[in-house]
């Protein structure tokens, strides 16, 4: 009988190619625990830090000279005005638009142009949307250091991540419940505003509070506004100026001295925090609703 | 017609015995043109495209605030000594205003978090969608996206008190401002950027071309290697090029990390400044309004502009390239 595969040399043949996967297949495996191990480390770190200085005089103190006295109330305060700004505004925009350019736009070039449009305006770096809020909004409209600048600036910066969030929550609203509506007779707008943005919120909502989260943690352009980086006062009106989170991390991160740096990370805990229950609620809604669909 | 109508109104009026209230397709459509008449009928479209068109106003907005500015700097600064000038001193008396320090410490430090990003980014993407079993990947891959929302002041807190030491211990000349520190962690803010867009472009791969290399007797890794990069090349290329655009508009590191000391060179140890970098460190201090400094800012953030909007339309125009092939 003629042997048609020698086995011996199959085994020679296949030992190392599977010892060379194996071998990758670890590689890959180490990079992608390397990733994990990194933000395990980064929050490890700051904890470590920051956590001895967390406590309810640091949520409640104005920020001092002197470190132990100093806190995160006064830009904590300015973060929630700077967000009472930027939620309604980028809602608004960011849901009007992506209600546009899914139900009522042909595709048309001037479509295409939008959408190619906002796509580009999401790789804008930050910090020229601190230049164009610097111009239009802090000088040409006279708005200053305020609440209302900032946050127009940051509703901006916003805006893409929204709209494209909208947009792909609109696109998944099932076209037979458009269908249906219509068939009873419904309007354009009644079903839109009956049918496809009930069905279509959660998504948006969570697309919603992921931008949001990225306004709250950006630094750049306030600094390019010129946000002050030491205030003691929080604001009483959107005209006021202010100072937020990220700013007053920034400050404490600047200074030689170990004792600010603490409370740096300390400031840093507050702010992820904030973003860790922002997130946790928007994977919360996601879960919750995306099932019914 | 009238026939079949008032046939029509016989049955439904048939139908609605029950109710009282009789009614006749005359009056439903009578009412429809009435209702079709609301006002929110007629405004939402023009209100709602109002909302689209703020994005495009936000694009003028830019290009008109750099541009403007932009002229008025180039009114005091010669052009030719903006592109080839290796001196960016602004604060001496006349000030030199040669970009090209700017770039070499921009490039720097993006080289840096190239080198550091794709090859863990490209391994993670590899690993997630060929190795990993699909729960796996469902935990892990939203886990590494966190590194992406990290707020990138986190990054440059942890750049300078933490990475900056460590990286002291074993190379001794390190000063406390330097590239090596902010690259390697804009490297590792980037890195999730790579990870997800290439394994979207690998997961797009479709499983036959897979299965059939896998049926010849390839092992997983020549799988990979041999038939789904290939496939998936221009998805990973485009995510590349959109993260090296991510790295090179990075700010807050750079500020944070990488110092202020403009210069021309490849040396990654010594302190750095970034054109991110120059725009924090004059919007910061408090050049006059109207100043050659003031404008200079815009000229440097026009130039960031264009260096990022050209790299994200390579990245589209790649990615395109990938939609027609499936």
């Amino acid at each position: 009988m003629v042997r048609l595969i020698d086995q011996n040399k199959v085994t020679k043949n296949i030992q190392p190619r599977i010892f060379r996967n194996s071998i990758y297949k670890y590689f890959f495996l180490a990079a992608t625990t390397l990733c994990l191990l990194i933000l395990a480390v980064l929050f490890i770190r700051v904890l470590r830090q920051g956590l001895p200085h967390l406590d309810w005089q640091f949520l409640t103190s104005t920020p001092s000279r002197k470190p132990e006295e100093a806190g995160v109330y006064t830009a904590f305060i300015g973060t929630v005005w700077m967000m009472a700004v930027v939620i309604p505004v980028t809602f608004v925009l960011g849901v009007g638009a992506a209600i546009y350019l899914e139900e009522y736009a042909k595709k048309t070039k001037f479509t295409t142009f939008i959408e190619t449009n906002i796509s580009n305006l999401a790789g804008v770096p930050s910090v020229v949307y601190g230049l164009l809020g610097l111009t239009l909004f802090a000088r040409a409209f006279a708005l200053g250091q305020s609440v209302l600048a900032a946050g127009l600036t940051m509703s901006l910066l916003v805006l893409p991540v929204i709209i494209v969030a909208a947009q792909e929550a609109i696109r998944s609203v099932p076209n037979e419940l458009r269908e249906a509506s219509y068939g009873m007779g419904a309007t354009k707008w009644t079903t839109i505003y009956k049918v496809v943005l009930p069905t279509a919120i959660p998504s948006i909502l969570t697309g919603a509070i992921l931008a949001i989260s990225r306004a709250i943690g950006e630094t750049a352009p306030l600094v390019v506004l010129g946000i002050p980086l030491f205030l003691i006062q929080t604001p009483s009106t959107f005209f006021d100026s202010f100072t937020a989170l990220p700013m007053q991390i920034y400050n404490w991160t600047g200074r030689p001295q170990a004792e600010f740096q603490e409370i740096a990370a300390a400031g840093i805990i507050v702010l992820l925090v904030l973003l860790i229950v922002l997130n946790s609620i928007a994977v919360f809604i996601r879960n919750k609703f995306s099932k019914k669909l | 017609m009238l026939l079949i109508l008032s046939w029509m109104k016989g049955v439904f009026s048939l139908s609605s015995q029950h109710n009282t209230v009789p009614f006749s397709v005359k009056e439903m459509i009578a009412k429809k043109q009435k209702q079709q008449k609301n006002i929110g009928e007629k405004v939402m479209p023009w209100i709602l495209l109002l909302t689209a068109i703020i994005s495009i106003l936000t694009t003028l907005g830019i290009l008109f605030t750099l541009i403007t500015e932009t002229f008025h700097f180039f009114g005091d600064v010669p052009f030719k000594e903006f592109f080839s000038g290796t001196t960016w001193y602004p604060f001496s008396d006349p000030g030199q205003y040669g970009i090209l320090p700017l770039i070499s410490g921009t490039l720097r430090i993006t080289f840096i978090a190239i080198i550091v990003a794709v090859p863990i980014g490209l391994a993670a993407a590899i690993y997630l969608s060929e190795y990993a079993t699909d729960r796996v990947r469902r935990i892990v891959k939203p886990i590494l996206e966190v590194l992406a929302g990290i707020p990138t002041i986190v990054y440059g807190f942890f750049a300078l008190t933490f990475v900056t030491p460590l990286l002291q211990n074993f190379i001794p000349n390190l000063e406390i401002f330097n590239a090596l520190s902010p690259g390697i962690l804009i490297g590792i803010m980037i890195t999730p950027t790579i990870t997800s867009l290439s394994d979207d472009a690998m997961n797009a791969v479709p499983k036959a071309i897979r299965e059939g290399a896998l049926a010849m007797g390839a092992t997983k890794w020549e799988v990979t290697w041999k038939v789904v990069l290939p496939a998936a090349v221009s998805g990973i290329v485009a995510s590349i090029v959109l993260a090296f655009s991510r790295a090179v508009g990075e700010t807050m590191i750079t500020s944070i990390a990488g110092g202020s000391t403009p210069n021309l060179g490849l040396d990654v140890t010594s302190s750095v400044q970034t054109m991110t970098a120059y725009i924090v460190q004059i919007a910061q201090g408090d050049a006059g309004y109207g100043t050659t400094i003031y404008y200079s800012i815009y000229a440097v953030g026009f130039m960031l502009f264009l260096f990022t909007l050209i790299m994200n339309l390579v990245a589209q125009w790649i990615r395109r390239r990938v939609r027609e092939e499936y």
